[in-house]
């Protein structure tokens, strides 16, 4: 207990001591610019695509120079991204820290009471919103959906999908199809979605919803073959796979990629940080990174990305409690 | 030979003035880095990503290799001299390592883990080399049934064999694997014995935590209390006639060290496998097959030997499945692939026809780094020695220091330093009650995947507990396994055996 | 020391109970639903292993002759607990003033009053050692310690090494 008193009691002090020096040093330079290493916390682990994502952020900044600062990725992604929500939580009023989120920014704090209210937290910009594709194994002989809903229904629950885990974006998808066409798979968690893709093309499971950015390697080489895109529009790097929508299905589910700060970061800070996301996404490498790995750019800030966030949390609730109420797996 | 114009392409590049400087740059870094408890290849290489955008790709690959290389070498450096494995990879080095080291023959430790280093390394970049491509298809063809039995495996050829109290082993096994399964259950996504609801507990417990804790703490403390009744360890020097005969004893391993090699390429080649269980086997299997298997653990140069070829063999090895399936074996991998998407490059099995320079100019630096990383270890051994003769009050006061910020760094928690003091503590009461400690360890590393996998295939079978031994490729790892597990039961068994028909001779 | 070798393993026993009983929270049995084994099943069934080679372990020590495992020289626990406090306290203080201030004081107090270390020894130790750690760790691996109070000393330092 001893622990957190005093750790409380440190973050006070600190951020009243930062807050007279930063206020001390806003009068003498034009605007505000931060004054030490702004940390970025990163929802999910080493190596997966939201931690590959903000490290290249880090990089397109560090590169254009940005930032005054550098800007230093921490990982927390215990918990689907508990650990990472609750510090953030302790962080309220500190200027010197942002979150790179996914969707488990909402579906977290639903699936789990973590006493984490994200509302409270300040949104600074969403970056793109990240797409997923239903992809099978180039020697499945699958090439369409109708084949693919005519293949599973045969094989019932020995139908394996795989996916990083239940509660995670790709469960709802599969949650989303099972529910669309009456179907009943058997879902597999893997680690990440690189070890998703692998696991496909090995022949382990039957079929998984990926990002394209993890099966690109493979789809490439045509080990893999993508049925249906759950965006509302044809992608441009896959103009041949049809959407769920143009086939009469209305499944449409995209992650977000984003950055929210603590609750009461102060105003300046705020703009500091829209302006620098501003300049990142009009960076070439950004442009060029999402034309190649079918992403979609998706640029908002302020309160429309606040409305945008509570939005998807509804979205994500009614989805989250369909699952549940079905009891399937 | 096409392959061979190629790497002499890449050849050329690596060895160009500025690149050497760069590889030499790299190695150093990485040496220390890699030597620091708590820190390692990973903490190297995400330093150096964003860098890379500023230098060219080709400079940036071999600056990168050189940075691995290095780091993966100076681990060994901190498993021998101050007992802390300074990565997981580095556990098995610390058996006969630190014993070594205390015996004052940390030189020839040190000498013994670069050589073996070197020549796992280099005998996995030839493999690398010749059968890259061809190799990524046995890596696809685990799933999470051979997983399992592969790291079933490395726990049996390790496990089973101690001469340890049976029932504190088992006590220290289960408590690794119990602890292993603190924080998120990865099939139902809900968080599991985070005591109270304490969100440090929410990414589990991780290896270096106990390892710092229990090794570096827990040592400490051992020391302290033991240093007024038990000798004081053996100051350090080398002499040149004594690394003369070490080196002439290392010369004749190299049965050890092929197979050390052999094994830490094609299981570090494994997605989800790795170096950790690698290095392990190759100690296990270097135990067993010993005339002399009681002196490991007790400063035997063999048992520095196996574990440091397989675990440089192996990280070599886990730069394939990277390569050609995109898929990182570990979080250092993981942070190179990042780095490759980057730069415009898509991992795959399409890499190696349409970027050939890139994959090339890697292979032809992993040879330089290698070479570079043996030289500049081999010439720091002394200043490393001489490390270990200073006070044993001013070396604990820096080790505590080490342990606090090392096990601050890689998470930056207070919570994770909290939990070394703790295992400290614990590591330091229950070696004095005579539990095995290596056991927990290891326990706790392999612990994860184990369940894992265990989990995922029953799912993917939905309950058949037959598919371990109907696939052919588990079931003969399964089988291996239990030959590994009941080998020693019945040596024993002859050995009791044999004396008691001895006298009636 | 027979009674610590109890302590210990009823301690073990202890702690087995307590991870049994949070593993319940998922279930520990074969789930019929997925195939397999129930979130909780490893935790538990593994403490429960661990919980009765503890008490093995226990009862053997009952035995007529059991031989103690753990032996302890008294002379020693002085210095032992006073190690154990520094370290208590120096984690302690590090999010409160900062792991330079701590780390310093902790250096100095364990080279010069624990050691008994000369002056030329405990300064040199206790001041290059803070230089390093900023060198190595913020300087050159980006890895920020805690700097609790002192945070603003340190933000010409960011301006001029960043």
């Amino acid at each position: 207990m001893a622990y957190t008193f005093t750790r409380r009691a440190a973050l006070a002090i600190a951020a009243s001591a930062a807050l007279v020096a930063s206020s001390a040093t806003a009068v003498l330079a034009e605007g505000w610019k931060p004054q030490k290493p702004v940390e970025m916390v990163i929802m999910a682990g080493q190596g997966g695509g939201a931690d590959r994502l903000a490290r290249l952020f880090q990089s397109i900044i560090q590169k254009e120079r940005l930032a005054s600062m550098p800007v230093l990725p921490v990982n927390k992604g215990g918990g689907s991204g508990a650990e990472a929500l609750r510090y953030l939580k302790d962080k309220e009023g500190d200027a010197h820290v942002i979150m790179a989120t996914l969707n488990s920014y909402y579906t977290t704090p639903l699936r789990t009471d973590i006493g984490v209210d994200i509302e409270e937290f300040t949104p600074i910009a969403r970056m793109a919103e990240d797409t997923f594709i239903l992809w099978v194994n180039a020697d499945s002989g699958i090439t369409n959906l109708d084949e693919y809903v005519a293949a599973v229904k045969a094989a019932g629950r020995d139908w394996k999908m795989g996916g990083t885990g239940t509660g995670q974006e790709d469960s709802l998808v599969t949650a989303m199809i099972e529910a669309e066409f009456d179907l009943d798979v058997t879902y597999v968690p893997f680690k990440g979605g690189g070890d998703v893709a692998k696991n496909l093309v090995g022949g382990h499971i039957n079929s998984t919803v990926n990002n394209p950015s993890e099966q690109m390697g493979f789809y490439n080489a045509g080990k893999s073959i993508p049925l249906v895109a759950f965006t509302p529009e044809r992608l441009e790097a896959f103009p041949d796979v049809p959407t769920a929508r143009e086939l009469g299905h209305d499944i449409v589910y995209a992650m977000q990629r984003s950055f929210v700060a603590p609750k009461d970061m102060p105003q300046e800070a705020v703009d500091y940080y829209t302006a620098m996301f501003k300049a990142l996404s009009e960076s070439e490498e950004w442009q060029t990174y999402t034309s190649e790995k079918a992403l979609m750019p998706a640029y908002l800030t302020g309160d429309a990305l606040q409305t945008y966030f509570l939005e998807e949390r509804a979205k994500h609730k009614a989805i989250l409690d369909n699952m549940e109420g079905e009891g399937s797996s | 030979m096409e392959m061979l114009a190629l790497l002499g392409d890449g050849f050329a590049t690596s060895l160009s003035p500025l690149n050497l400087m760069v590889v030499l740059l790299g190695v150093t870094a990485g040496l220390f880095i890699g030597a620091m408890p708590g820190l390692g290849s990973v903490n190297g290489v995400a330093i150096v990503l964003p860098l890379t955008f500023i230098v060219p790709p080709s400079s940036a690959i071999i600056l990168l290799a050189a940075i691995y290389y290095g780091a993966m070498y100076g681990g060994a450096v901190s498993s021998v001299l101050l007992g802390i494995p300074g990565a997981s990879t580095a556990v098995a080095t610390t058996f006969d390592g630190r014993p070594m080291a205390q015996q004052g023959k940390a030189g020839l430790a040190l000498i013994a883990a670069a050589t073996a280093s070197f020549v796992g390394g280099t005998i996995s970049v030839v493999l690398f080399t010749l059968f890259a491509a061809p190799l990524a298809d046995l890596a696809l063809a685990f799933g999470p049934a051979e997983e399992f039995a592969l790291v079933l495996l490395a726990f049996t050829t390790f496990v089973g064999l101690g001469g340890d109290d049976k029932l504190k082993t088992v006590v220290m096994i289960c408590l690794g694997l119990v602890l292993s399964t603190v924080g998120l259950d990865l099939i139902s996504g809900q968080p599991r014995l985070i005591f109270g609801d304490m969100p440090g507990f929410y990414s589990g417990i991780s290896f270096l935590v106990l390892a710092i804790g229990v090794y570096g703490i827990g040592e400490i403390l051992y020391t302290i209390e033991t240093s007024k009744t038990a000798p004081q360890v053996t100051p350090a020097k080398i002499t040149f006639r004594e690394l003369g005969a070490g080196l002439k004893r290392i010369n004749k391993m190299w049965k050890t060290m092929s197979l050390g090699s052999f094994l830490g390429f094609f299981v570090g080649m494994l997605p989800a496998a790795g170096a950790t269980p690698a290095s392990l086997m190759a100690y296990g299997i270097a135990k067993q097959t010993s005339k002399e298997p009681e002196t490991f653990g007790k400063g035997n140069i063999e048992g520095v030997v196996a574990p440091e070829t397989a675990n440089n063999a192996a990280s070599t090895g886990s730069l394939l499945p990277m390569l050609t399936l995109g898929i990182p074996g570990s979080p250092t991998t993981a942070l190179l692939l990042g780095g490759m998407v980057m730069w415009g490059l898509v991992p795959g099995p399409m890499l190696f026809i349409e970027q050939p320079d890139f994959v090339w100019g890697l292979i032809s630096s992993l040879y330089t780094a290698n070479f570079a990383a043996v030289l500049i270890n081999i010439a720091l051994i002394p200043l490393f020695v001489w490390a270990l003769r200073m006070p044993f009050t001013v070396l604990c006061a820096i080790v505590i220091v080490l342990c606090i910020v090392g096990g601050f760094a890689p998470s930056q928690k207070m919570h994770d330093v909290w939990l070394i003091a703790a295992f400290g503590v614990a590591g330091y009461l229950l070696r004095k009650a005579d539990y095995p400690l290596a056991p927990l360890v290891l326990a706790l590393v392999l612990g994860p995947l184990m369940e894992k996998s265990f989990r995922q295939t029953l799912i993917a079978e939905q309950g058949n507990v037959l598919a371990f031994i109907e696939r052919p490729l588990s079931g003969f790892f399964i089988a291996l396994a239990v030959l590994f597990f009941v080998l020693p039961l019945v040596q024993a068994w002859r050995r009791t055996a044999r004396r008691a028909i001895a006298p009636a001779e | 020391m027979l009674v610590a070798d109890r302590l210990i393993a009823g301690a073990i026993m202890a702690l087995s109970a307590y991870f049994m009983w949070h593993a319940t929270v998922l279930p520990i049995g074969w789930e019929g639903e997925t195939g397999g084994p129930g979130g909780g099943a490893f935790p538990f069934w593994l403490s429960l292993i661990m919980l009765l080679c503890a008490g093995g372990i226990l009862a053997r020590s009952f035995a007529a002759d059991a031989k103690a495992s753990f032996f302890f020289d008294r002379t020693m626990l002085r210095p032992l607990l006073m190690v154990v406090a520094s370290l208590v306290i120096t984690i302690a203080l590090i999010p409160i003033v900062g792991a330079y201030v701590a780390i310093v004081a902790f250096l100095f107090w364990y080279l010069r009053i624990y050691g008994g270390h000369g002056w030329t020894l405990t300064m040199s130790l206790t001041l290059a050692t803070p230089v390093f750690l900023f060198f190595f760790f913020e300087a050159t691996l980006k890895i920020l310690l805690p700097k609790g109070i002192t945070e603003p000393l340190f933000f010409p330092l960011y301006a001029m090494f960043f």
